[in-house]
């Protein structure tokens, strides 16, 4: 073994062993330095090329270079060591009391009344829907007159109504914007119209002067009571979950014939009775029918080919019932307290 | 309207129902049922017992040890607390273990009271004698019990009977609410008929037999209606030698039940017809009734008239009254009047029973201010078929009564009579219309089980002029679907052509407006749509501003919800103040909701109504973040130009210096400030508040959500800050203008991110910095072309007086 080779050999020992002691990066820099470098005893071994024998040249570059592969593999190996230590070592340090209090993030809060709103779009806009919307001041004529309500019928009393003329109000019901829809002759229809309607009440736990209906509106050649019925169902399975019965009971309206008002099973107590429901099991959530054929024929539709349902929710009612709201003020009062558990 | 489960079965003697059930099928079969108060809920094991011995106690002053026969054996004793007990008598015992309903002072007790035995002073008592009060009732119901002390039955009472029974109290008295349409459903008749359909019973429905003496009652009285629209039907029959007595207990009862208090055999008969047939009567002191002759006819204008509760009413000539030869006597289905009112000294009594129009007793009765059960009866429109046969009913009952003698024959003016409905029976439309498949013959048994008549010839149905809500085929539908249960109308989806759903354009973008404000920490209110007219001060507005030219209300609630809003801030500073009130820290608020701006006054159309986006608020935040809740909503709603700012002197409600009216393109679009600190005040609220108003509907014309993807910059940007000492008066947007137009298109972003007031900057200056980055979009930006571009922009800068720091 030529001299060379033996020297190349420990110049590759003493790095190992050097590396051996290496405890950080720094250390690690300097021995790479050290033997690697420009100026390294490694480096220093190709410099002295010129002394050795042309034929020996590849020889002492092979022992060189394998030195350095070696020294360089290891290096390598506790850099990496390194680094992984280094990495544990901070997210160690790093780490937090995950139960200190979140930052809050500060988003405003969706109305009750818009949030059942929202649901009840969303169920109908599915079924194939259009929402649309009417005046809120409205003419007597489709608030009255054209939903079979005329001149003189008691609902149309002053107790009920807020007046701005004789022929012009404040609309008590929804239902004007069926007839204004009708009207239009874009045949089959099915819509619904929310929107803010006016009665005169004064303002308690239970009633209110202004509050929310939503229509329902569904003219075709074969709509019949049954599809009324599984319409509602449908959607009050939707609202208040698939195991909602329905119970329609017999009723009255002048646009509508049958009519019938619509109860949900008690979706507190499934329809046991409790103190939500009366005791009854039942809760009254809207009413419904079909649409009167005079109503039709007032809006230019003929009741022998096209027949429909027609149906109106209160939106409020929905919002207290679902949120177990105890008192329709807070609707309209907006503390903030109120809006900010919605 | 009420009725006791009894009434019911005494014209329905099949009926055999618990409460509950008849609640149940009612409700559904459309008679629905809002309460049902069961008189026997809380008694238990009440028999009749007669005091055998009754001596005072040894140990008490007040109480009766007394010996009670209940028929079991031997005699119980009972220490009894009443005044009035004295042997001999029979009596309500509650034996031990049973239930009483109440206490003595008549306070019901929920469930009921547990009567055991006991002792009493050291004395043994095995049940108690009631009072009717403890049984749960009231004198109202049984007169005959004394004000104080326990009830006395009458001395041949059966010892050991069920007292509760003897007393009806095994009854329930029903509450029903019954629809606009169903008049013949205010009476006990009417229920009963539907009960009898409703449970497939037969129905016996009173029928009144002959009644009258010899005599003609046109001797006695002739009537003449002069209005016969307004009274379609006159009826009047007179009963002499009258005897006035308290009515038999059935009927106090059944008066009692229904909220009428017995008075005498007259009266109570008049007002038990008005409940059994739903036909109010009026019965008049004949030898009051000058000229013996009866006139219907319009009252004039400004006269008055004493009603027999000695009210004088003021009258107008839509009122319909009823004269005698020289006089008002009443108002016609509303009151009678005091001077021929029945007392105690009458002789001959008059009846009328008559059809008035209801419109017309509706609104005479409103303007008189005087609602009657008459009246209420009347107002709905009633049937003048009923009319005769209701008189009738009460001759029968005066006759039966022994309260008089009944003068022979009617008086009956009926120019018109009314009859009967016919409508073609078309089974397969009504099979069409429920989506069913009922035979003809199931709809024919529901026609007929409710008093129809089915004319098998002619395939019509006649319905009884009662029945004034059945017209055309639907009305017999629903007769079909509620008699045979909408329970068993099949539920389907309607068929047919699909169609899109969706929410219109204005609707989207309501729903972008909510999404920015909650993404922006403002939650949504809701606020009413009118209010005071004083909110036009509270807001500062000057006496001429438009917007204090309102729709008002004709009938509103009050002065404060008398007029339809113009401006949405009042609600929202209302909604803030009551925050602020609340100690609520740092709230923000939004509303959507419409304003009401009329296009004409005095209002012949409607109004054009502007939904707003309004937010609001005080605490955290200032001008410039609300600004950027505007500039954020712009940008969702894909508005691509920049918004301007102006300063505009017609908004009174701002502070002056830190307010604007938002344009866009032109088009006034909005505004934005600080409440002026003198309305902030007027709300109460103590801090600075910031609002802006969005005007929805024109903002609607810009929106759009149509995106195109415009590449990511692939070149080099090149960023050059200016910094500027600017005199105070020069905007922003002025030196924008100037930056962006300069700029041209190599200009790609430019943000101002210094401004500074004061030392060193001089009085009337400031100091701005703007970061200005220009990029090419198909190459690397040469260093000559932002110079030139910069060039340009700083003289620009230059001639606004605005000094370049370098």
């Amino acid at each position: 073994m030529s001299t060379l080779e033996q020297k190349v050999g420990q110049i590759r020992e003493e790095a190992m062993n050097a590396l051996l002691g290496a405890d950080g990066m720094d250390r690690l820099n300097e021995i790479r330095v050290a033997y690697l470098g420009k100026k390294g005893t490694l480096t220093a071994v190709l410099k002295g090329m010129k002394d050795v024998t042309p034929e020996e040249r590849p020889k002492v570059g092979k022992w060189v270079n394998d030195a350095r592969e070696q020294i360089e593999g290891r290096i390598e190996e506790i850099r990496a060591r390194l680094e992984e230590e280094k990495l544990e070592a901070r997210l160690e340090a790093e780490a937090i009391d995950v139960t200190l209090p979140a930052r809050k993030q500060k988003r405003g809060h969706r109305h009750p009344n818009t949030i059942a709103l929202e649901e009840v779009e969303r169920i109908f806009v599915g079924m194939g829907y259009e929402v649309v919307e009417g005046p809120e001041v409205e003419y007597d004529e489709y608030n009255f007159t054209k939903l079979n309500i005329p001149a003189n019928h008691p609902a149309k009393d002053e107790q009920d109504t807020f007046y701005i003329t004789d022929e012009i109000l404040l609309r008590t019901q929804t239902s004007p914007v069926q007839a204004r829809i009708m009207e239009q002759g874009k045949l089959p229809i099915r819509m619904i119209a929310p929107g803010r309607v006016f009665r005169s009440d004064e303002v308690d736990a239970t009633h209110s002067p202004s509050f929310h209906q939503i229509e329902g509106l569904v003219i075709d050649r074969n709509i019949t009571f049954s599809d009324l019925k599984g319409t509602l169902d449908l959607f009050a399975k939707e609202l208040f979950g698939p195991d909602t019965k329905t119970k329609f009971r017999p009723h009255h309206f002048p646009f509508t014939e049958p009519s019938a008002e619509v109860d949900v099973s008690c979706f507190k107590c499934g329809g046991r009775g409790c103190r939500f429901c009366k005791g009854s099991g039942w809760i009254e959530i809207l009413g419904c029918g079909m649409v009167h054929p005079h109503v039709l024929e007032m809006c230019g539709i003929d009741p022998e080919e096209y027949q429909g349902f027609a149906f109106g929710v209160g939106l409020e009612r929905i919002a207290l019932l679902k949120y177990e709201i105890d008192d329709m003020r807070l609707l309209y009062e907006n503390d903030a307290r109120f809006l900010q558990q919605f | 309207m009420n009725t006791s489960l009894s009434w019911i079965k005494s014209y329905v003697p099949d009926l055999d129902v618990t409460p509950q059930e008849y609640c149940d099928a009612m409700t559904l079969s459309g008679t629905k049922v809002e309460g049902c108060e069961c008189l026997d809920r809380d008694l238990d094991k009440i028999v009749v017992g007669e005091v055998k011995s009754c001596v005072p106690h040894p140990d008490s002053d007040h109480l009766h040890v007394c010996m009670v026969d209940v028929g079991s054996g031997e005699p119980i004793q009972i220490v009894c607390g009443a005044p009035n007990v004295a042997a001999g008598q029979k009596v309500p015992v509650v034996l031990d273990g049973g239930r009483v309903a109440g206490s003595k002072d008549g306070n019901a007790a929920e469930g009921g009271i547990l009567i055991k035995k006991g002792k009493l002073r050291g004395v043994e008592s095995n049940g108690m004698i009631c009072s009717i009060e403890e049984l749960g009732s009231t004198r109202e119901l049984y007169p005959e019990a004394p004000e104080y002390g326990i009830y006395v039955f009458p001395e041949d009472t059966p010892v050991g009977a069920d007292a509760v029974e003897l007393l009806g109290l095994h009854d329930a008295v029903i509450e029903y609410e019954i629809t606009s349409n169903r008049v013949d459903c205010y009476s006990a008749i009417g229920i009963a008929r539907e009960a009898a359909a409703t449970f497939g019973k037969e129905f016996h429905k009173p029928e009144p037999k002959e009644t009258g003496n010899s005599e003609d009652v046109n001797d006695y009285i002739s009537v003449e209606v002069e209005d016969p629209q307004l009274c379609p039907r006159f009826t009047a029959r007179v009963v002499k030698n009258v005897k006035l007595a308290p009515s038999p207990k059935w009927m106090q009862r059944r008066l009692a039940s229904n909220g009428i208090r017995p008075i005498n055999n007259v009266v109570d008969i008049t007002n038990y017809i008005m409940e059994e047939y739903g036909q109010p009567m009026h019965s008049y002191d004949y030898d009051t009734i000058r000229g013996h002759k009866i006139v219907v006819k319009c009252a004039q204008d400004g006269e008055t008239f004493r009603t027999l509760d000695g009210q004088d009413r003021k009258l107008d000539q839509n009122v319909l009254m009823i004269c005698d030869g020289e006089r008002y006597v009443g108002i016609a289905g509303i009151m009678g009047g005091e001077d021929s009112m029945i007392t105690d000294d009458v002789k001959t009594v008059l009846f009328e029973a008559a059809c008035f129009d209801g419109t017309n007793v509706r609104l005479s009765s409103k303007r008189i201010g005087l609602q009657t059960d008459a009246s209420q009866k009347f107002d709905k429109g009633l049937d003048p078929n009923t009319a005769r046969e209701a008189i009738d009913r009460a001759c029968e009952l005066m006759e039966e009564f022994g309260a008089g003698e009944v003068v022979g024959g009617c008086v009956d003016v009926y120019p018109v009579k009314r009859e009967p409905v016919e409508i073609p029976f078309e089974p397969e439309k009504i099979n069409r219309l429920l989506g069913t498949s009922f035979s003809e013959e199931e709809m024919i048994g529901y026609f007929e089980a409710a008093d129809l008549i089915y004319d098998r010839e002619r395939r019509v149905v006649i319905a009884p002029t009662f029945r004034q809500d059945l017209h055309r085929m639907c009305d017999l539908a629903e007769e079909v679907a509620r008699f045979s249960g909408y329970d068993r109308i099949p539920t389907t989806l309607p068929a047919g052509e699909a169609t899109a759903g969706g929410l219109q354009f204005a609707m989207q973008l309501q729903g972008i407006a909510r999404d920015t404000a909650e993404s922006c920490g403002f939650s949504q209110g809701y606020c009413y749509s009118f209010e005071s007219p004083k909110v036009f001060d509270r807001l500062l507005f000057p006496e001429d501003a438009p917007e204090r030219k309102t729709i008002e209300i004709r009938n509103p609630l009050g002065p404060d919800f008398s007029i339809m809003r113009t401006t949405s801030l009042n609600g929202m500073l209302v909604s803030l103040a009551t925050n602020y009130n609340r100690r609520n820290k740092s709230v923000r608020l939004y509303e959507l909701g419409n304003v009401y701006i009329p296009k004409s006054l005095p209002v012949t159309e409607l109004p054009d109504e502007r939904m707003k986006f309004t937010l609001g608020m005080y605490g955290e935040g200032d001008f410039f973040d609300l600004k950027g809740v505007v500039e954020l909503f712009f940008d969702k709603l894909g508005l691509k130009e920049k918004a301007e700012y102006r300063t505009d002197e017609k908004l009174p409600y701002f502070h002056p210096g830190r307010q604007a009216k938002i344009w866009y393109q032109g088009v006034p679009v909005g505004e934005i400030g600080e409440i002026h600190p003198k309305a902030a005040a007027n709300y109460s609220i103590k801090e600075r508040v910031y609002a802006a108003v969005l005007d929805m509907k024109n903002l609607e014309a810009f929106a759009t959500f149509d995106r195109k993807y415009a590449g990511i910059a692939r070149f080099p940007a090149v960023t050059r800050d200016i910094s500027m000492i600017v005199p105070k008066a020069v905007t922003a947007a002025e030196i924008e203008k100037v930056i962006a137009q300069r700029g041209g298109k190599l200009l790609e972003h430019y943000e101002l991110f210094d401004l500074y007031e004061g030392a060193p900057i001089l009085p009337g200056f400031k100091s701005m910095a703007y970061s200005l980055t220009f990029r090419h979009k198909e190459k690397t930006l040469e260093e000559a072309e932002v110079a030139s571009a910069m060039k340009k922009i700083l003289n620009g800068l230059e001639n606004m007086q605005i000094e370049l720091r370098k």
